[in-house]
């Protein structure tokens, strides 16, 4: 080169300068998004039951596109400014919840969708993002005072709110992430060791007086079918035929895929000795026609999708993100050990979704968001630190 | 842009962030570790454990019920078969959880209910009362009207099938509930076709008895069920699986092993829902058929049995004696093949091939139809009267009492310890000897050899009456027997002390009479020692004397066959189901008593004397008629007994016949032994004897008449 032209300062080392149409974007978390969408659907496929054969393929298709394409978006908008909207958010999370549970359609003894032309809108599935960011734009405000046990304390408040909302559906599961998340929020700003303790202790008394003080008092604060289903995974075979039998059905897929899966032969699944196939128990389809080859790998694309969050929160431009990042990291965790421990028999049945591969508008398009979180996330702090020490011209 | 707020800004990464995310990365590398162990478990360490079970649940076996083997009889004319019959079921699967919990808690309700009432109610109170049963669990609207559907096709009250279900459901949770059985196809056809109309009904078709000859020997059949938990506990019933039909009673149950066949299984692969997706059909095992069990019976002579003995009810009622019930047996006397062998009033098997209410089944049980289920040729236990006579003299002339020429002098009466003893209507017969007594039965003549033959300790006349096979069982291949009694002074000891035993318990003093302590609870025996008159009462076949028919058939061919005493059986052969022997059906080996030749020969002349020579007792049924029986050609040996029987405190006279007939134109033939009673049914010469002489016409092919005799003796 003889020329040295003109440099763009936003251009070298290869760093992608924040322009409007060229953001940054973490591909390997992507990679792992798709790889999971697409195990989802050729899990669907061949899972082949309900209407026509791939009903939920389609269907879960579509959900992916719209969620993907909102992700898109979400991933372009600088994420910052969702935290000055962090009262309409919460607004937005306790108006959809409380309409849900007054308006919404009953579903298994559970009212927790309003039916839409399309699909039904679970508002506590939405609400999980929506939870994450009003609660991390809260932490924000109070983070000179994030060691004042009031502020947690108050955290905690707004987070329980919404999830006894949900609880009273009744939905255990996402009330049990909207806590994990809250927790893990609090956790990545920096709150006391002793609060969590403290925290820790409360729940531990909490749970003891729902589960054995009030039952034996005479207050149910819980549905006996939910006590049943939290417990019975300590027993299984107790009674094969009610609470234990869907976790012994999943047992019995997951451990009769083997090595390598039963593939067509897969009667557990075929047969509908597998409840809700398509939706909790989407993994025990996994682990019995792909076998621990295919479960494995899931499982690794979930690793990656965890890693690279954990990453993206070290990556972040402000607290914000971080904490965002920190809320999101904890809401995937849960929800694939939660789910995955249910379906193998170690832990309890909740009725917790794993993220992207159980078929459902609600769950997919959420997890999706929190996807494009992810991507603005990254996308913003790659950029920031790629103009750090320049001149910024606000 | 232009978006700042200063607490947002990002913390240069603190020692503290750092350790927090690197707390939340390891919790992930913990969880996920977690699970990738828990599944190298199940499926790599355990999955050969977890895809048995997953086979395991597919995997229905459905069992195929073996078609039973047929009972014919000694000409293989069928007597019990088996059919194809449609069932009506309701599929357990179709009912909701709420149903089925309802229905358990009703059963256990039940039982509850049923153990308390053991614990409150004695023994007599619970054989006469069914234990209570729980209210039925309530019927929601929707049930309801879905069993009224059902109800209104299959004739049944939507709360008649509730309790069904209900019932079948507390008892067997997974079995099929069955409704109706033995429906028209038309029915079945109906409902198949408006499968959503009625869901969960089930069509299916089982082997039902099938009884041709209906009351013909029915109550030797015994009828068929499934397997009880005591029967598989039992060495004859290895290998049965639970849920097998075998037999419950009679040859059924004598001769279960080899009519009930093995049955098939199929293997059927269904879904959750227990819905049939398809026949593992390399894995179905056919069932094999049970064989047939050819019978030592004679329809024919059956049917005549029944016949004779339905006459000899009728004359007896034309006697004015309230006669209704009777047996009957006629057997070889060699081989002990039993070639008919009754009990009237009879009933037609068919009805306990569907359920029976409990209302039917008292009926066929009650006094007042006479216990048609009662089999009184093997279980019908009667003082014999005069038919008894033989064994006393065969024992009186053994034991060196009597000779074939002993006199006396019968004047009608005699007195024994205080009381005259008479014969009946206090008849003299001048001057008897043994044979000459035989022939017009003179009681006095009899209870002379009784006196002669007593003592404190005596068992001359019992011991005679036991190696002729009274007071034991005789043998015979049905899963029922009868002992008898034949009383002697140890059997008297015996009752008096049970009784001594029953008083001290109810303190009844040992003083009152019998009459007293029945009236409180005892009474089996007055305590008295063994006395004469008990001696003279056993020499007459009477008192506390009691034998079957069939003991007596037994008694008399151990007689005519010169001391062998048969076993007495019904099955013949094994066949297979096309009458083809397979094995031949060898009973026990006949037992073998010493008879004096001499003391032999005075009974059966005194025998043949009854039936044939004037003034014998029942010579009148054999020659009487429109044409006498050929005495030259079938010589009968046979003796009548009137019994004196109480029925709550009445007397009444039981009619008796034994003979046996020889057919001297067959010198290697053993003839034919008959032993007939009706009860209340008079002399023996009015109703019992006409109805052998009936019964021997059909075996020798002679016209069959019915001809009473008009011997006023016992």
């Amino acid at each position: 080169m003889t020329t040295t032209p003109i440099v763009d300062p936003t251009q070298d080392d290869g760093i992608v300068a924040p322009r409007r149409s060229g953001l940054p974007f973490d591909g390997v978390l992507l990679l792992a998004v798709l790889g999971i969408c697409a195990a989802s659907l050729i899990t669907l496929h061949g899972a082949g039951v309900g209407v026509s054969p791939n009903y939920y393929v389609e269907r879960q298709g579509v959900y992916f596109g719209v969620g993907l394409l909102l992700a898109a978006i979400l991933a372009r908008i600088d994420y910052s400014r969702l935290r000055e909207l962090k009262y309409g958010l919460y607004g937005v999370l306790i108006v959809t919840i409380v309409l849900v549970s007054a308006l919404g359609s009953v579903a298994r003894g559970s009212r927790r969708a309003i039916a839409l032309p399309f699909f039904s809108f679970q508002a506590s599935e939405l609400g999980k993002v929506l939870l994450i960011l009003a609660l991390s734009a809260f932490v924000v405000d109070r983070i000179r005072r994030i060691e004042d046990r009031d502020t947690t304390a108050r955290v905690m408040l707004a987070a329980l709110v919404p999830a006894a909302l949900v609880m009273a559906q009744p939905d255990l599961g996402s009330a049990l992430v909207y806590v994990v998340a809250v927790l893990a929020i609090l956790f990545v700003a920096g709150a006391s060791w002793r609060h969590f303790a403290g925290l820790f202790a409360l729940g531990a008394v909490a749970i003891a007086l729902v589960l054995v003080v009030a039952p034996a008092a005479g207050v149910h604060v819980l549905h006996s079918y939910q006590t049943d289903r939290l417990t019975a995974f300590l027993h299984p075979t107790d009674n094969p035929a009610k609470q234990g039998y869907q976790q012994n059905q999943s047992k019995i897929a997951i451990g009769a895929g083997q090595k390598t899966g039963r593939g067509n032969q897969a009667t557990q699944t075929k047969l509908d000795f597998l409840p809700e196939h398509h939706t909790d128990f989407i993994f025990a389809v996994v682990g019995e026609r792909y076998g621990f080859v295919g479960a494995a790998l899931v499982l690794s694309l979930y690793a990656l999708m965890i890693w690279r969050a954990l990453r993206i929160l070290t990556l972040a431009k402000n607290l914000f993100g971080a904490l965002v990042a920190g809320g999101i990291v904890a809401m995937l965790m849960f929800q694939v050990f939660v789910n995955v421990g249910m379906t193998i028999g170690i832990a309890p049945i909740t009725g917790i979704p794993l993220p992207l591969m159980s078929y459902g508008g609600s769950s997919v398009i959420t997890t999706l968001l929190a996807f494009g979180l992810l991507q603005s996330i990254y996308a913003q702090g790659r950029a920031a630190a790629a103009l750090k020490g320049r001149v910024l011209t606000y | 842009m232009g978006y700042y707020q200063p607490e947002d800004r990002r913390p240069p990464t603190t020692p503290q962030l750092a350790l927090r995310v690197a707390v939340l990365g390891f919790v992930a590398l913990a969880l996920f570790a977690i699970i990738f162990f828990r599944l190298w478990y199940l499926q790599v360490l355990a999955g050969d454990q977890y895809l048995a079970q997953a086979n395991q649940n597919r995997v229905r076996n459905e069992r195929i019920a073996a078609p039973r083997g047929d009972i014919v009889d000694r000409n293989g004319r069928p007597i019990v078969t088996s059919r194809l019959a449609n069932v009506v079921q309701i599929n357990p699967r179709s009912l909701s959880q709420v149903e089925r919990d309802a229905a358990a808690k009703w059963g256990h309700d039940a039982g509850v209910l049923a153990k308390r009432w053991t614990a409150t109610h004695g023994a007599r109170f619970r054989a006469k009362h069914a234990p209570p049963l729980p209210v039925y669990p309530a019927m929601p609207a929707a049930l309801a009207a879905r069993f009224a559907a059902v109800g209104r096709v299959v004739g049944m009250r939507a709360t008649t099938i509730q309790k069904a279900v209900v019932r079948s459901l507390a008892t067997l949770p997974y079995g099929a509930i069955t409704l109706r059985i033995d429906v028209p196809r038309t029915m079945l056809d109906y409902l198949q076709e408006r499968k959503a109309q009625y869901p969960g009904v089930l069509p299916d078709t089982i082997f039902l008895r099938d009884y041709p000859e209906t009351t013909l020997a029915a109550q030797l059949l015994g009828n068929v069920g499934e397997v009880s938990k005591q029967q598989l506990a039992q060495p004859g019933f290895k290998g049965v699986k639970g849920g097998t039909i075998v037999g419950k009673d009679g040859i059924e149950l004598s001769y279960d092993r080899y009519l009930r066949g093995r049955d098939g299984a199929k293997r059927l692969q269904v879904d959750a829902a227990g819905n049939f997706i398809g026949e593992l059909s390399r894995a179905r095992r056919n069932p094999i058929a049970g064989h047939n069990i050819k019978l030592s019976l004679d329809l024919g002579l059956q049917k005549a049995g029944q016949q004779a003995l339905q006459l000899g009810i009728q004359a007896a009622n034309s006697n004015g004696h309230p006669a209704r019930a009777g047996g009957f047996v006629a057997m070889n006397p060699a081989d002990g093949e039993v070639y008919a062998m009754g009990s009237v009033p009879s009933f037609d098997p068919t009805e306990f091939t569907k359920p029976i209410s409990v209302s039917r089944y008292k009926v066929l049980n009650s006094q007042a139809s006479g216990a048609p289920l009662f089999n009184r040729a093997v279980l019908g236990e009667y003082p014999t009267g005069s038919t008894f006579k033989p064994f006393t003299a065969l024992a009186a002339m053994e034991s060196g009492n009597a000779t074939p020429n002993t006199t006396f002098d019968d004047t009608g009466c005699i007195k024994i310890g205080g009381f005259d003893r008479c014969n009946a209507g206090h008849f003299a017969n001048g001057s008897v000897n043994m044979i000459s007594a035989l022939k017009v039965s003179s009681d006095v003549y009899f209870y002379e050899l009784g006196l002669k033959t007593n003592s404190a300790h005596t068992e001359t006349i019992q011991s005679m009456a036991r190696s002729l096979g009274l007071g034991r069982p005789t043998g015979i291949d049905l899963p029922v027997d009868s002992f008898g009694n034949v009383p002697d002074w140890r059997w008297r000891q015996r009752i008096g002390n049970k009784e001594a035993a029953c008083r001290r318990k109810l303190h009844i003093p040992l003083s009152a009479t019998i009459y007293q302590a029945a009236a409180q609870g005892c009474g089996i025996s007055d305590m008295r020692p063994w006395s004469e008159g008990d001696n003279v009462n056993l020499a007459v076949g009477q008192g506390d004397l009691q034998a079957t028919p069939l003991q007596m058939a037994v008694a008399y061919s151990a007689i005519a066959e010169d001391g062998r005493v048969p076993r007495p059986h019904l099955g013949l052969e094994v066949d297979d189901s096309a009458n083809r022997l397979i094995q031949k059906i060898t009973p026990g080996a006949a037992r073998r008593i010493h008879l004096d030749p001499t003391a032999r020969q005075t009974v059966l002349e005194g025998l043949h004397e009854a039936a044939s020579a004037p003034g014998g007792t029942s010579t009148a049924v054999w020659s009487g008629g429109t044409a006498p029986w050929p005495q030259a050609r079938l010589p009968v040996y046979g003796k009548t007994g009137t019994a004196q029987t109480y029925d709550h405190g009445v007397e009444y006279d039981q009619s008796w016949y034994v003979c046996w007939i020889r057919d001297l134109a067959k010198p290697s033939d053993p003839g034919l032994v008959i032993a007939v009673t009706v009860e209340k049914g008079g002399f023996g010469a009015e109703a019992a004897a006409p109805a052998a002489r009936y019964i021997a016409s059909k075996w020798f092919h002679i016209k069959p008449e019915f001809v009473a005799g008009t011997s006023q003796t016992r």
